[in-house]
Parts: structure tokens; C-alpha cells; sequence
């Protein structure tokens, strides 16, 4: 697969603070990039640097095989992006704004074709009115509209579900599927909804405080199968010790808010649950849980479990 | 970059707020005239009674001073002060209102350069100022000419009135408002590079007035030592420049010369120097803007 982005030794300091750190990745072609990291942790900076919005300290950014600081404008002109919010031009109307950036990415669409892009984000119906007459997740599907109308290769998406409602958030992320997996894009996302990231990413990047803690495929760095149960009892410590004498030791991982935590293979779960009723351990709740956000934050947070309730 | 000069003019164009100075104009146009129309009498007797008793008019006369060219005169004279605030709420508001509606993060990643972005951006402002001087001399000066008719312009000077014969007034007209289109572009390219540093158009606009106001109390001032020191290098002292359209030479009988102008060298002075501050203005703005990561 060819790369598509490939960024080495980014930097970028602002006075004493430094957002981002020495930081490099790779994009392959028809990826979705997940981008993952907490509030400040350099998500935005990068992404800004990636569109030439913010200059690098030092530090190279490639796409598509070209240097971004010397073919900005060639490299731009494939490239679409929804930086945080969608803000648009609130009095003028969606036709409007799709027509002013068309033109500004370099590009003549006939007015059927715009029609179709608002059509394919559902907003066809409302193409006349005026902007300012829009709920957020309508402004947020005009913005993913405004990046896609000129066709481009990459898709630069900064919080594209920020705002949403459930049904929006779905929406965009049947959107995100269907132009990775029908029209063969490439998508760098960057959000704090983990779930979402888990559903939709293939690869992904976590950076913290502007360093990067981990990059790779999804399948390969998280492994939901290797799951932690919570498992509360009305008796934890005597449970506790039945378990430390049981067969079940090697999989104790400890206790935790009344909650005594496992870490076990999923297709385990069943047969360890039968054997510890079966030697009577008071079982109130059994709970597995692991997603990509208990590994996300047990990287940013440097513990193997994170109680997520607590956050 | 037509097609980006399309798209920033019909982005003004659109916005209710910029039919607001040209609503200003002709509402005080539109006064002016009518208070003329009505008691231009008494405004005439006012003019003259600066002047020494050896200049006894009478009502005939009186009535031929008040035409078209003069109320247009006594408009632009008034307006011409006013119109730096009408320019500067659009020029304030081209970067930072771009800002603070947070579309300039997204004009900023299509294929354009920021110099483009820019350049287009001012010519846009400049159009605008242009348009309302346009409409300003549709009103002040064919509205004028409609209202009161034609003769001959009457000039009140220093050393007495000097009378502009009617064929030699137009050409004089279009000069001056050319003059005030460079001057009213200075104010706007001012407003443009404060616009650069600020992230909603308040700041600019507030600012511009400020520096227009400080730097015309300056030139106003009757200070000896600003004369020769301050007064030359403010861009103010210059702005009022266009009036030397209207003063001729004389003559060594000291009759005035036919389309002459009293001192043609000092008004191309002023617009050189008017020139060199709206490319400081402009390039300064375009400096600090490619430098600058946009964070909103």
C-alpha cells in the first residue's frame, strides 16, 4: 500500500510550552486513521499542521509523496477537511456555501452536482435556506459536504461527530464507512468518542502531550477478546482469597472499588463463571468489560485498568 | 484569483451590514439637500458674511452660487470626514470577522495562497470603498445637479471667492473623488493590517477611528513644532488634499487661469505619500499574516 501521509520529527513549540513532540507517522492509502488523545494532548495542533494552518517548528510532512510547505496548494487541492466545528457562512445558504468553496478549492461543479453532495448529507431539502436556520448536526453534515465536493483523495476530520446527536453520530459514521469502504478515501479522524474510533478506525495513533505513545493497526495493538470482568460479590475479600487458592489465580488482576477484577480470555468467561458459582463465591454481578477507551486510558494514564466511572 | 475577487465581493455584498453605510450617505446626502433647498439663502449669507464688506452680493447672485457643483462641494467637505468609519466597518471586519466566524480556518486549507488570500480580500475592501464614493457622487453630485441646476461654482478662499466657470468644473470633480478614493483606500488598508491581529472585528474597527481621530487632531493642530516634525508624515494631513482641485492660479493681473490648479506638485506629493502608506499598510498585513498560525 502507498503512503499517503507520512510526517517525521514533527514539532511545535508556543513560547515555553511544547504541543508537539518529535512526532512521526505514516498514513497508508484508503486507511481510516483514527487520531486519539486527551484535551491538549496535540490532536489539533497536528491536525492544523497538516493543513498549513499552523507552521512547524521543525520537523517534515509528506502527502501524497509531496512536501507540504513547497506543493501546499497541489496537495490541498486533493485534500478535504472539517476542522472542529463546521462554521460556515451563517447568512448566506447552504447552495451558497457549497458554491464558495467549490470555487476556492479550484474546482467548476455544476449546480446538479451540489445538489447531490447536500443530497448525499441530507440536505437537500433545506439547500436554500439560510445557514443560521440550522441545528449543529446540520451545520456539522454541510461542513463534511463542503470537504467532499471536490472529490478529494484525503479527508481530514477533526471531531467530525462533535455535537451530535445519537442519529447524527450514527449517521456520520455510516458516512465514514461508506467513503473508506465504496469510494476507496483516505480518512484521518481525530475524536474523543473512543467507541466511535473502536467501530470505524483501522489504524491508529495515540499521542499524549504531544508525544506519541502508540501507532499501529487496531487489530494488532487492542485485542478486545482479552477482556476484564468486574466481578462483585457480597464477600470480596473472602472471595478474594478463594480465588488466590483457586486455579483462577494467574488471573486475578485485583481489587478496585468494591469490584474484584479479572482479566480473561472471552471465550473463558463462561466456564470460569460456572466454576467460581461452583465453589460457592457469592457472585452478585459479573461485568466484562474492555474497549478502546480502558486502552486508551491506561496508556495515557500508565495503569493497566482504569475505573472509566471515575472519569 | 477573479474567481476568489467574485466570491469575497458577493460575500459583502450579501451581508445586510454593508448597505448600512450607504444608507448613512444618502440619509445625510439626502438632508443636506433638502435643508439647502429650503433656507440655502441664510447658508450663503453665513458663507459670506466671513468675507470684508467690499464684497456686496446681490439676491441674484446669491441664487446662481447655490447650484449643483457647490452643494456637492459643501458634501464632499462634510462626508469625506465621516466616511473613515463607513470604510473601516468593512476593512476591520475582512480578516477578523473571518476569524470570528472561524471560516477563515476553513478558507485558509483550499488551494489558496495567503498572498492571494489577502490581496483579494483588500481588493474586495477597495471596491467597496470605491462603490460608496460611486454612490456618493450619484447622489451628492447628479442628485446636486438635479435638485439645484448648474452655473458657475463660487470658491470661498482666504484671500477672497474665486469663481469656477461651469465647463471647467467636471474634470475637477472626477480628480477629487479620485483623490478621495486613494484616501478613503488608506483608511481601509489601516483597518485591513489591524484586522490581521485581531479575532473579531470590534478591535479594528475601533482602533482605526481612534488612530484616524488622534492623527487628525494632530493635523489640525496649531502646534509650530509639529508642523515641519509630525504633520508631513501623517496620512491625515494628506486625506483633505483633494480640495486643490478646486483652487486655480492666477494670473499676474491676478484674474484666474481656466483649468489650472494652484499647486498640482503638492497634491501629487500628498498622494505619493498616500500611496506609500496603503503599500506599508497592505504588505506589513500581508507579512504578519503568512507568519501566523491560526488558532481559532
Amino acid at each position: 500500500m502507498s503512503l499517503i501521509i507520512e510526517v517525521k520529527s514533527l514539532c511545535k513549540q508556543f513560547g515555553d510550552f511544547r504541543a508537539v513532540d518529535d512526532l512521526s507517522f505514516t498514513v497508508e492509502a484508503g486507511q481510516v486513521y483514527g487520531f486519539l488523545g486527551q484535551n491538549g494532548a496535540g490532536k489539533s495542533t497536528t491536525i492544523r499542521m497538516l493543513l498549513t494552518l499552523i507552521k512547524p517548528t521543525s520537523g517534515t510532512i509528506e502527502i501524497f509523496g509531496m512536501n507540504l510547505e513547497k506543493h501546499r496548494k497541489e496537495i490541498l487541492r486533493q485534500t478535504g477537511a472539517v476542522i472542529e466545528r463546521p462554521d460556515l457562512y451563517k447568512y448566506l445558504t447552504a447552495l451558497e456555501n457549497l458554491r464558495i468553496f467549490t470555487a476556492m478549492s479550484g474546482c467548476r461543479i455544476p449546480e446538479r452536482k451540489l445538489m447531490d453532495q447536500l443530497e448525499m448529507v441530507g440536505l437537500a431539502e433545506r439547500a436554500h435556506s439560510k445557514v443560521k436556520t440550522y441545528s449543529q448536526g446540520m451545520k456539522q453534515r454541510l461542513g463534511i459536504a463542503t470537504a467532499l465536493v471536490h472529490d478529494p483523495q484525503l479527508i481530514i476530520l477533526d471531531e467530525p461527530t462533535n455535537g451530535l446527536d445519537p442519529q447524527g453520530i450514527t449517521d456520520i459514521r455510516n458516512l465514514i464507512i461508506r467513503l473508506s469502504k465504496e469510494m476507496k478515501k483516505t480518512l484521518v479522524i481525530s475524536s474523543h468518542l473512543l467507541s466511535e474510533m473502536e467501530l470505524i478506525a483501522d489504524s491508529m495513533l495515540i499521542i499524549d502531550k504531544g508525544k506519541k505513545l502508540v501507532e499501529g493497526m487496531v487489530s494488532d495493538l487492542f485485542n478486545p477478546s482479552e477482556t476484564i470482568v468486574e466481578l462483585q460479590t457480597t464477600n470480596d475479600e473472602l472471595s478474594l482469597q478463594q480465588i488466590k487458592d483457586s486455579v483462577f489465580a494467574g488471573y486475578l488482576k485485583g481489587l478496585r472499588n468494591d469490584c474484584i477484577l479479572l482479566q480473561i480470555h472471552k471465550n473463558d468467561i463462561p466456564a470460569v463463571m460456572k466454576s467460581l458459582m461452583d465453589m460457592g463465591i457469592p457472585v452478585i454481578s459479573f461485568n466484562s468489560r474492555y474497549s478502546l477507551e480502558d486502552y486508551f486510558l491506561s496508556l495515557t494514564t500508565g495503569n493497566l485498568y482504569v475505573d472509566t466511572a471515575a472519569n | 484569483m477573479w474567481i476568489l475577487l467574485q466570491i469575497e465581493l458577493f460575500k459583502i455584498f450579501k451581508r445586510p451590514r454593508t448597505y448600512i453605510a450607504f444608507g448613512a450617505i444618502a440619509a445625510i446626502v439626502f438632508l443636506i439637500q433638502v435643508a439647502l433647498k429650503f433656507d440655502g439663502k441664510s447658508y450663503i449669507d453665513l458663507l459670506l458674511s466671513n468675507l470684508d464688506g467690499s464684497f456686496e452680493m446681490d439676491d441674484e447672485f446669491k441664487s446662481k452660487m447655490l447650484n449643483g457643483y457647490l452643494i456637492c462641494f459643501v458634501i464632499l467637505n462634510t462626508l469625506l470626514i465621516q466616511m473613515p468609519l463607513l470604510v473601516a466597518l468593512i476593512a476591520g471586519d475582512s480578516i477578523a470577522g473571518e476569524a470570528n466566524m472561524g471560516t477563515l480556518r476553513l478558507s485558509l486549507t483550499k488551494p489558496v495562497s495567503r498572498t492571494e488570500y489577502m490581496f483579494v480580500k483588500f481588493m474586495a475592501s477597495v471596491i467597496y470603498t470605491v462603490a460608496l464614493l460611486v454612490w456618493m457622487a450619484l447622489l451628492a453630485l447628479l442628485g446636486s445637479i438635479l435638485i439645484f441646476g448648474v452655473n458657475d461654482m463660487v470658491i470661498l478662499r482666504s484671500r477672497g471667492l474665486e469663481v469656477i466657470e461651469s465647463f471647467d468644473i467636471w474634470w475637477r470633480y472626477v480628480a477629487a473623488f479620485g483623490y478621495a478614493a486613494v484616501a478613503l483606500t488608506t483608511v481601509s488598508a489601516l483597518a485591513f493590517l489591524l484586522s490581521v491581529f485581531a479575532e473579531n472585528s470590534i478591535g479594528p474597527i475601533i482602533a482605526t477611528m481612534s488612530i484616524v481621530i488622534v492623527f487628525t487632531i494632530l493635523s489640525e493642530m496649531n502646534i509650530p513644532i509639529y508642523d515641519r516634525t509630525v504633520k508631513p508624515y501623517l496620512f491625515t494631513s494628506h486625506m483633505v488634499a483633494w480640495k486643490g482641485f478646486f483652487y486655480m492660479k492666477s494670473n499676474a493681473e491676478g484674474a484666474t487661469i481656466t483649468g489650472s490648479v494652484e499647486n498640482l506638485p503638492a497634491i501629487m506629493r500628498s498622494l505619493l505619500i498616500l500611496v506609500i502608506y496603503i503599500g506599508l499598510f497592505f504588505s506589513t498585513a500581508v507579512w504578519v499574516f503568512r507568519k501566523k498560525d491560526i488558532l481559532t
